[in-house]
């Protein structure tokens, strides 16, 4: 530090340009700033490794037997994963019917509705900031004992959406929050001016214009429903379903939970088919975050 | 929604009051006040579903044999439940797990935004995002297969197949986005007056990162370090997967042992007959877990409120 400090008065003639920053101890500063790197580099490929590995893994079963076959115990080389990938659309489908509609509403009550000293708004903002923290095994527990229990909706489709639909409602209503927030006042104040009430204004200037944004966040809270599998260790899904769900109170298995399921059975043939069910998973995750991604650069609007 | 024919015919001889009162607008507002509290009746909903059980079961196990003795057997016949091993367990996992997710996370945020060009942390931050959006299902295929087997049997010959080791050290690695990025928000926070500061008295960037930017970020930083530790020891899929299903009461992390979140997924999975004692451990289990994470979270709210306070 020092030595470091004396350094602009040895040079009289500096250029105008110069560089105040101090110089002292070059090594420990460049050291220091590989080991920052490697931090990150870690983490990065940690994520190429697992992704060759189940890419390798999986390689010999990832054919048209993973998604025309249905699960089987006995004949692993002829088990598939048909009916995971129709009970996660259906789940994910009830999921979506009851997170977004209840989701948008609840994002435009905080964001174009509530005053900013209001109490209740208030508490709802700091609950929401809780519940996207709260485990998800905490929201099976609660989809056990009032889906399937208390409102005797059984070990079902509608259970396990209306289950995935809480877990994901933080996400889509801070989303839509966000994407609300990024339309400019201006827009709000020419529709009020015009005469527009606030529920005109926002049906029709602030929502189409944050779409886009809404559309983002939603992809994305979906994926992460996807995804999930421990709320629905508890409602069900783990039973052997070698048939595809008939209805919303059809049972059901999905991707997440037949990939469980095969890694706990001990024939490796199991272990590939589930690195193979992994594979497909995550093709659909990746292909549902590209839309994402495309469609806010392609909207990308600068007010 | 009916009323909006009404705006584009204002009647009568003065236009620019309103004519008729508008029912519709205090309808839709009840609609939007109706679904922003779905949000506390599911945190209500919560609270009952873990809270009814658990009170019928401390009704027959008392709190101090729950909470203070060293048993976890449900399942015999002479059924114990001492909660300490599944602690014990959640313990060692989330303590591997944040050690490694700490330095690395914390690392990794300080590289982004201190030190990264804008055009590299755009590559960089959403592919270290990637993590974050991957199943934890497949963390915890990864962990029992690969880690466990290419990377700790070579080290550790007398590991055990089932290890707490592996399921920490996934963990920790899927923590690091949690981790890194909400610290990140907290160091782009600080002023670059701060920044400029350290400069002008001649510091160097790694001093100005060390004793400036983190410390001036602080309370920021330990919220992403509180929320990661709560993510730790809500995370459910990896520890059932990779760390097995018995409970143990050992600190050797190289055995496998049972946490909170696995004995509710493992007992909630099972065909535990309704009413049964066992049923409602699950919910004593999970009352306990739900009281951890939501004071460790309301711990993270705090703090990410008084330094946006701070800085703005």
């Amino acid at each position: 530090m020092s030595a470091t400090l004396t350094r602009p008065f040895d040079q009289p003639d500096a250029p105008a340009d110069l560089d105040l920053r101090g110089h002292g101890q070059p090594l420990v500063d460049k050291t220091f700033r590989w080991i920052l790197f490697l931090c990150l580099f870690v983490g990065i490929a940690f994520l190429a490794v697992l992704l060759a590995y189940v890419v390798i893994k999986g390689w010999p079963r990832l054919d048209s037997r993973l998604w025309t076959n249905m699960p089987s115990i006995r004949r692993p080389e002829q088990a598939g994963a048909e009916s995971a990938i129709t009970g996660t659309l259906w789940v994910i489908a009830f999921t979506a019917l009851f997170s977004l509609p209840i989701g948008f509403l609840s994002a435009v009550y905080l964001e174009e509705y509530a005053k900013p000293t209001s109490r209740f708004a208030r508490f709802v903002e700091i609950n929401i900031q809780n519940l996207a923290a709260v485990p998800s095994i905490v929201y099976g527990i609660l989809g056990l004992a009032i889906f399937a229990r208390a409102l005797a909706l059984g070990q079902t489709v509608i259970t396990a959406g209306l289950t995935l639909a809480l877990l994901v409602l933080p996400v889509v209503i801070v989303a839509t929050r966000e994407a609300l927030r990024a339309v400019p006042q201006n827009i709000r104040h020419g529709s009020l001016a015009l005469g527009a009430t606030l529920w005109q204004t926002t049906w029709r200037q602030t929502m189409p214009a944050a779409i886009p944004g809404m559309a983002t966040g939603t992809i994305l809270a979906l994926s992460r429903a996807i995804g999930e599998a421990a709320p629905l260790l508890l409602l069900g899904a783990v039973t052997f379903i070698s048939f595809n769900p008939t209805g919303p109170f059809s049972a059901y298995t999905t991707l997440p939970i037949q990939i469980y399921n095969w890694t706990k059975e001990s024939r490796e043939e199991f272990q590939v088919l589930a690195a193979a069910t992994i594979v497909l998973l995550l093709v659909i995750l990746l292909a549902m975050n590209a839309v994402a991604i495309l469609i806010r650069n392609r909207t990308q609007k600068r007010w | 929604m009916t009323t909006a024919t009404a705006s584009s015919a204002p009647g009568g001889l003065n236009p620019l009051r309103q004519t008729k009162p508008r029912y519709g607008e205090a309808v839709i507002r009840g609609i939007l006040v109706l679904a922003a509290a779905v949000s506390l009746f599911t945190t209500f909903g919560i609270v009952i579903s873990v809270l009814i059980p658990s009170l019928e079961f401390f009704a027959e196990i008392s709190f101090t044999e729950f909470l203070f003795t060293t048993t976890w057997t449900p399942l015999f016949a002479n059924p114990q439940y001492g909660v300490l091993p599944l602690l014990m367990g959640t313990f060692v996992i989330t303590v591997i797990a944040v050690l490694v997710a700490i330095p690395l996370g914390l690392g990794s945020a300080i590289y982004l935004s201190e030190y990264a060009s804008p055009k590299a942390r755009k590559v960089l931050k959403p592919t270290l995002e990637v993590l974050a959006g991957i199943p934890t299902v497949v963390f915890g295929f990864f962990a029992l297969e690969f880690i466990t087997v290419y990377v700790l049997k070579p080290i550790f010959p007398d590991i055990q197949v089932f290890n707490a080791l592996s399921a920490g050290l996934v963990m920790g690695i899927m923590i690091i986005p949690t981790i890194a990025s909400l610290s990140e928000d907290a160091m782009a926070a600080v002023p670059s007056g701060l920044r400029d500061g350290a400069y002008a008295l001649g510091a160097t960037k790694r001093q100005t990162a060390l004793r400036v930017v983190v410390p001036a970020a602080l309370s920021g930083i330990v919220a992403a370090f509180v929320l990661g530790v709560s993510r730790a020891i809500g995370e459910t899929m990896i520890v059932t997967i990779a760390a097995g299903l018995q409970p143990n009461m050992t600190l050797n992390p190289l055995q496998g042992m049972q946490t909170m979140t696995s004995y509710i997924a493992a007992a909630g999975s099972g065909d535990v007959p309704t009413g049964s004692i066992e049923y409602k451990s699950i919910f004593a289990v999970g009352l306990l877990l739900f009281i951890i994470t939501f004071v460790m979270n309301m711990i993270s709210i705090r703090l990410v409120r008084k330094y946006r306070q701070a800085y703005q």
